[in-house]
């Protein structure tokens, strides 16, 4: 089976989806991240999802799996690129992805988890 | 010239023939020259009720038909399996109401986006889930 490709840049994890997935290539990508998180320490996992042409179901619960996954090991995920097709067929499915946090593009989303990061460390 | 199809059929044995069939309805709603909106509709909508077929149903297959109305034309398909059928096919059409993992959004997610919805099933012997969207 292929296996979506996770780069590391600084304390951010970026995925770029660029091919109609399998289910098992989504499910393995979840486990992936998780691992990928908890070695690394990162704080930020961006998901690059503008060359997907449909988000079903399966794919919204991974994306929010990811999300709620990553929330657990201190790290935060955005999902960004997502074409506007595939948000007025997700909306009308009945899917919010409550809970994903989303941007436009990659670069607002690389501002979204600095912003994240910074707040993250005030906290402290 | 070549003559196109009207109809065909996609087996719905694997994972990757859910994702074959995405590819099909794709090829089929551009050959109809469906919006990209409509396209992603009727794609979403195959996705999901694949997956039904597979994990349900236990497999079967997709059947598609080019239709027309009049000046209208559309395309039709049926997920169809002989797996043990819907009990209570009220209930497998209400939104969250899901039979195992899922987060129950198939059945009644895909009606929303086609303009027919069709499902016949008989508990035992299988579902056929039909869904039309026109041009």
């Amino acid at each position: 089976m292929v296996r979506i490709p996770i780069l590391q840049m600084g304390p951010v994890l970026l995925v770029t989806i660029q091919l109609d997935m399998q289910d098992q290539m989504a499910l393995a990508l979840q486990d992936d991240l998780a691992n990928k998180i908890a070695d690394t320490g990162a704080k930020g996992v961006l998901i690059d999802i503008s060359a997907l042409e449909i988000v079903d179901s399966f794919v919204g619960r991974m994306l929010a799996s990811i999300s709620g996954i990553s929330r657990i090991l201190d790290a935060t995920t955005v999902v960004v690129g997502m074409q506007p097709a595939v948000a007025i067929t997700l909306v009308e499915l009945g899917l919010s992805l409550e809970g994903v946090r989303t941007a436009l593009n990659v670069e607002r989303g690389m501002e979204l988890l600095a912003q994240a990061r910074k707040e993250n460390s005030l906290a402290r | 010239m070549p003559v196109e199809d009207t109809t065909g059929s996609v087996p719905l044995r694997s994972e990757e023939d859910i994702v074959a069939s995405r590819q099909k309805v794709r090829v089929l709603t551009q050959q109809l020259r469906f919006s990209l909106v409509d396209q992603t509709k009727m794609i979403t909508a195959a996705s999901e009720l694949s997956r039904n077929t597979l994990v349900h149903g236990h497999g079967g297959e997709m059947r598609w038909e080019l239709v027309e109305d009049g000046v209208r034309r559309g395309l039709r398909l049926h997920f169809e399996d002989t797996g043990p059928g819907i009990a209570d096919v009220k209930l497998a059409l209400t939104d969250g109401w899901t039979s195992g993992t899922g987060m129950g959004l198939g059945l009644p997610g895909s009606k929303r986006l086609v303009h027919e919805f069709d499902l016949h099933s008989t508990p035992g012997q299988g579902t056929r889930v039909s869904i039309t969207r026109w041009k």
